[in-house]
């Protein structure tokens, strides 16, 4: 039986940065992998014959700077490529819109009264972000039980708002959990801006622009940033597997060890807390400290003696909701699409066609119904055009996240999926013509199959609704917020936990912090 | 997994389903038989149900308890049907106490709390057989239950309007049985549990009750309820048998120091205030809490509240100065400092003395217990008399009858 200070299962990026963290420490440490490969969802995988892509998130731009710093992410060959990529409306026939820099410092495309009010409206976003953004790199506050930190740190909040002055204070918390939709439509009148708010305020939430609190995911999204930008992206040169990459070699600096092809079988609880891990083939390998990157609800309920925990935590487990309702697209393609109303420079950052808020809503409206959209809102990237080493010399690779496909889906996955497909590839085809004869090869990851590649329950990227109830002080769930767990010895570092999901490295960073206060 | 009603869909099961609703009151199996005997229509609420608190003279009745044999319906009690290979691991799980150690055939009191160590309630759990048990309690806990299950290869029912029971209490109880032909009556012990012939099937019959006297309780289907209370009653009168109701009931509870649900304490579950829900060790009920069983619900709660000395309440019994029952009487230090509250209070015709059971706020009642008093306000043709009395910490239970576990008892 070997032994460890500290097992990490699950080797996601997360999980990665803990085990990378917890081992400069001087503790020994092991990743346990499931799958043959680290990364986890942060991956790039050939999905034909020469032609890779970011087989989930293909954007990165919530990589903290912090986690950056602390793992000297760049000297083990974290490269952000030419910097920040443009995002650019898409639609049939239309004009596009293009916003460049951090979440369109400058705007193109757009009559000079609708970019003011974009200016101001940006700017308002980004100060009240700015109040939220300290709550990321620290444990949630435990409810009822708020130490010295928690305290200064909601005061530190108090402090900044205060700072805003009294209107804007006033005008933060009229806002807070206002939906996204309104929003855009007190400050703008272009639909296409409307649109791309619309979109990225519910990207990857069970949530139409129109339902309450929509507004929370635009702020998670304008909290990240790329080299000290907000709200900037870049696509990672090498795709993800190549930030996954970075993070192995810092973790294996810190002097971690892995084991891939490894899937647990439970975590083994002695007098309350966490003993030893044992493998599915059977074989117990010791650990002081075990670290779940996984899932809350698959460490708890798949990996625990049911027993060693309690009902209502259970229940509340159980109830997390974590029901994804996006689908990811790959497409291997010949030569790059023309499009036509696009100059070329702004095609190598992210198309979106999210036309109107309407148009967005409408596509959530089946989703509610356990539909998918006929018309889904849907970001496309072509990677391939800034690294050509993703697709065979002269063809192109095409990534595209398609919302709303819902986990639940009625008539099932099985035949949806076609379905599905054909409702995507109709619709690229009418805003970017030409298109589908381009088409070499076509893969849709439907959640189910999100879910059963990366083992991410519900296919969800946040490993559970990342909405004002399951979130903050209420993740990942509430009464027990934070890294640690009922089980002594036992902590989460995963998308579950706060702040949430996305290529951030920040519940992998918190969870290392707080468990070398806790196990010093 | 446990088991659900069905939703009901049509028109018609829906209509059928709301009876309810023209009887704000159930009835119990055994309604004929209490309508026929109720002379002073004292009915009360129980769960939902039509109880009597008393049927024709509360006095009489308590001393059927205690002179003769008293018959109580405890048909509104709440009742879970715990069955499958995981049954003993999910009660184990569940209640506070070691149920490995409970033998098929045999029952016990125990409690449970929610994940904060609060009590959710207590009851008595029967286990049936390896693998089938019954949980008796005041309390609806179905949700509870099936979310427990989670996990366990367990099915959970609940079977209070499918199962009947009666608690026949008293020194004669058992001569009585015997002579009802319960054959071998005497030789159960208390907490035993054992199946007897009925027309019909069989009656399940423990040696159990709520008095601190001896005492069986019987459960039977409810098709079966009135031929089991025809079978004891026709056999019933050399043996003095009565039947009681409630009020009765609880100045024996009280005598013998067990303690209800949402009179003595405030299950987690009902309690609107954060700071109503009490520990185990809150409502002495600590001695259940078994660390050395493993893990079950509350535990590391009730843990952590023992090791940061949380538990801020102490149930104590109390013997007071005078004969004026001190219910819900406000405790005081020193005549001063407001410590505690009485819940339970009644003058023991059997102790002969004024007792009570009470609610104090620790270091009272656990390491000062001196100079303690009651204020007791007697209203008397609208005008208050205002009592202020001693009051004495004592022991539980504040009567203790030999017979209670004499085996076999006492044959009359």
């Amino acid at each position: 039986m070997t032994s460890s200070d500290a097992i990490v299962i699950g080797g996601g990026h997360n999980g990665l940065i803990a085990a990378a963290l917890l081992a400069r420490s001087g503790r020994k440490v092991q990743v346990l992998e499931a799958s043959k490969t680290l990364g986890g969802a942060a991956c790039t995988e050939e999905f034909a014959p020469g032609f890779r892509v970011s087989a989930v998130a293909h954007l990165l731009n919530q990589m903290h700077p912090e986690v950056i710093k602390s793992l000297k992410l760049e000297s083990h060959g974290l490269s952000f490529g030419p910097g920040a990529a443009p995002t650019v409306t898409l639609s049939a026939g239309g004009a596009p819109a293009i916003l460049h820099g951090g979440y369109g410092e400058r705007l193109d495309g757009v009559a000079s009264s609708e970019a003011a009010a974009w200016k101001e409206l940006r700017a308002l976003l980004l100060r009240q972000t700015g109040i939220l953004k300290r709550f990321l790199t620290s444990p949630p506050p435990k409810i009822g039980n708020l130490n010295r930190k928690d305290i200064l740190s909601f005061g530190s909040a108090g402090f900044a708002l205060m700072r805003l002055g009294r209107d804007e204070m006033r005008e933060f918390m009229r806002m807070i959990l206002m939906n996204i939709a309104d929003v855009a439509d007190e400050h703008l009148s272009d639909d296409r801006l409307k649109g791309l708010l619309a979109f990225d305020g519910t990207l990857g939430h069970h949530l139409g622009p129109r339902s309450p609190t929509s507004l929370l995911g635009l702020y998670y999204r304008l909290a990240g940033e790329v080299s000290g930008t907000a709200g900037a992206q870049v696509l990672p040169q090498g795709g993800m597997g190549a930030v996954a990459n970075a993070l192995v070699k810092a973790a294996e600096a810190a002097g971690v060890s892995f084991r891939t092809g490894t899937p647990v079988g439970r975590i083994e609880v002695e007098n309350g807390r966490a003993a030893s891990v044992v493998l599915e083939d059977g074989e117990t390998l010791k650990a002081g400290i075990v670290v779940s990157a996984l899932n809350p609800k698959t460490t708890f309920t798949d990996l625990v003696d049911i027993r060693e925990l309690d009902i209502g935590f259970v229940r509340k487990l159980r109830h997390m909701r974590m029901a994804g309702n996006v689908a990811k697209l790959h497409l291997a393609l010949d030569e790059p699409p023309e499009i036509d109303a696009l100059a070329s420079e702004f095609q190598t950052g992210r198309m979106v066609i999210a036309p109107s808020s309407d148009y967005v809503e409408r596509a959530f409206n089946p989703a509610k119904y356990g539909a998918f959209s006929e018309n889904p809102a849907i970001e496309l990237t072509l990677p391939s055009l800034t690294d050509p080493t993703l697709a065979p010399s002269g063809a192109c690779v095409l990534s595209a996240i398609v919302q709303y496909a819902p986990y639940h889906l009625r008539e099932g996955w099985a035949s949806g999926k076609a379905k599905f497909m054909e409702r995507t590839l109709t619709l690229l085809e009418s805003a970017v013509p030409g298109l589908r004869k381009l088409v070499r090869h076509a893969e849709l990851l439907t959640p189910a199959d999100i879910e059963a590649r990366y083992r991410m329950p519900g296919g969800h990227w946040h490993h559970g609704e990342l909405q004002a109830d399951q979130m903050f002080v209420s993740r990942p769930i509430a009464g027990h917020a934070g890294y640690d767990t009922p089980v002594e010895g036992l902590y989460l570092c995963g998308a579950g936990t706060h702040p949430g999901g996305g290529v951030s490295g920040l519940p992998g960073l918190n969870a290392a912090r707080h468990i070398l206060t806790r196990e010093a | 997994m446990g088991s659900m009603r069905p939703a009901l869909l049509t028109v018609a099961e829906r209509k059928a389903a709301q009876g309810h609703i023209q009887k704000i009151k159930f009835d119990t199996p055994f309604q004929p038989r209490l309508d026929a005997l109720m002379h002073t229509a004292e009915w009360y609420d129980w769960a939902g149900y039509r109880a009597p608190h008393s049927l024709w003279s509360e006095e009489l009745e308590y001393f059927a308890i205690r002179s003769q044999s008293a018959l109580f319906d405890i048909s509104p009690m709440v009742k879970y049907r715990i069955e499958g290979p995981d049954a003993e691991a999910f009660c184990n799980r569940l209640t506070l106490r070691d149920v490995t150690r409970l033998k098929p055939g045999r029952v016990h009191y125990t409690a449970w709390c929610d994940d904060s160590g609060h009590v959710l309630d207590d009851g008595t759990l029967f286990r049936l057989s390896e693998t089938r048990f019954r949980l008796c309690c005041q309390e609806r806990h179905l949700p509870w239950l099936l979310d427990g299950a989670f996990g366990f290869n367990v099915t959970i029912s609940e079977e209070t309007e499918d199962v009947a029971g009666l608690a026949l209490q008293g020194p004669t109880s058992c001569a009585l049985l015997k002579a009802a032909g319960f054959e071998g009556i005497e030789t159960m012990k208390p907490f035993d549990i054992r199946e007897f012939a009925h027309p019909g099937g069989t009656v399940t019959v423990s040696r159990t009750g709520f008095t601190g006297d001896l005492g069986y309780e019987l459960f039977v289907d409810t098709p079966r309820a009135l031929s089991l209370w025809d079978r004891l009653w026709e056999t019933g009168g050399p043996y003095g048998l009565r039947a009681i109701g409630y009020a009765a009931l609880n100045t024996a509870r009280i005598e013998a120091g067990l303690i209800v649900a949402n009179a003595d304490f405030i299950t987690a579950e009902t309690a609107l205030r954060a700071d109503r829900a009490r520990l185990p060790d809150e409502i002495g009920l600590d001695w259940m809490v078994d660390l050395k069983k493993g893990p079950f619900n509350g535990r590391r709660a009730i843990e952590a509240a023992r090791r940061d000395g949380k538990a801020r309440f102490m149930l104590v019994g109390l013997e007071i100065e005078g004969n004026v029952p001190a219910d819900h009487a406000i405790i005081y230090h020193r005549k001063k400092r407001e410590v505690g509250l009485v819940t339970a209070a009644v003058w023991s015709p059997t102790a002969k003395r004024n007792i009570a059971i009470a609610s104090l706020e620790r270091p009272y009642g656990d390491s000062i217990v001196d100079d303690l008093w009651v204020e007791i306000y007697a209203l008397h043709e609208l005008q208050y008399t205002k009592l202020m009395k001693r009051a004495k910490v004592v022991s539980k239970p504040f009567v203790k009858l030999a017979r209670r576990t004499q085996t076999p008892p006492g044959d009359f």
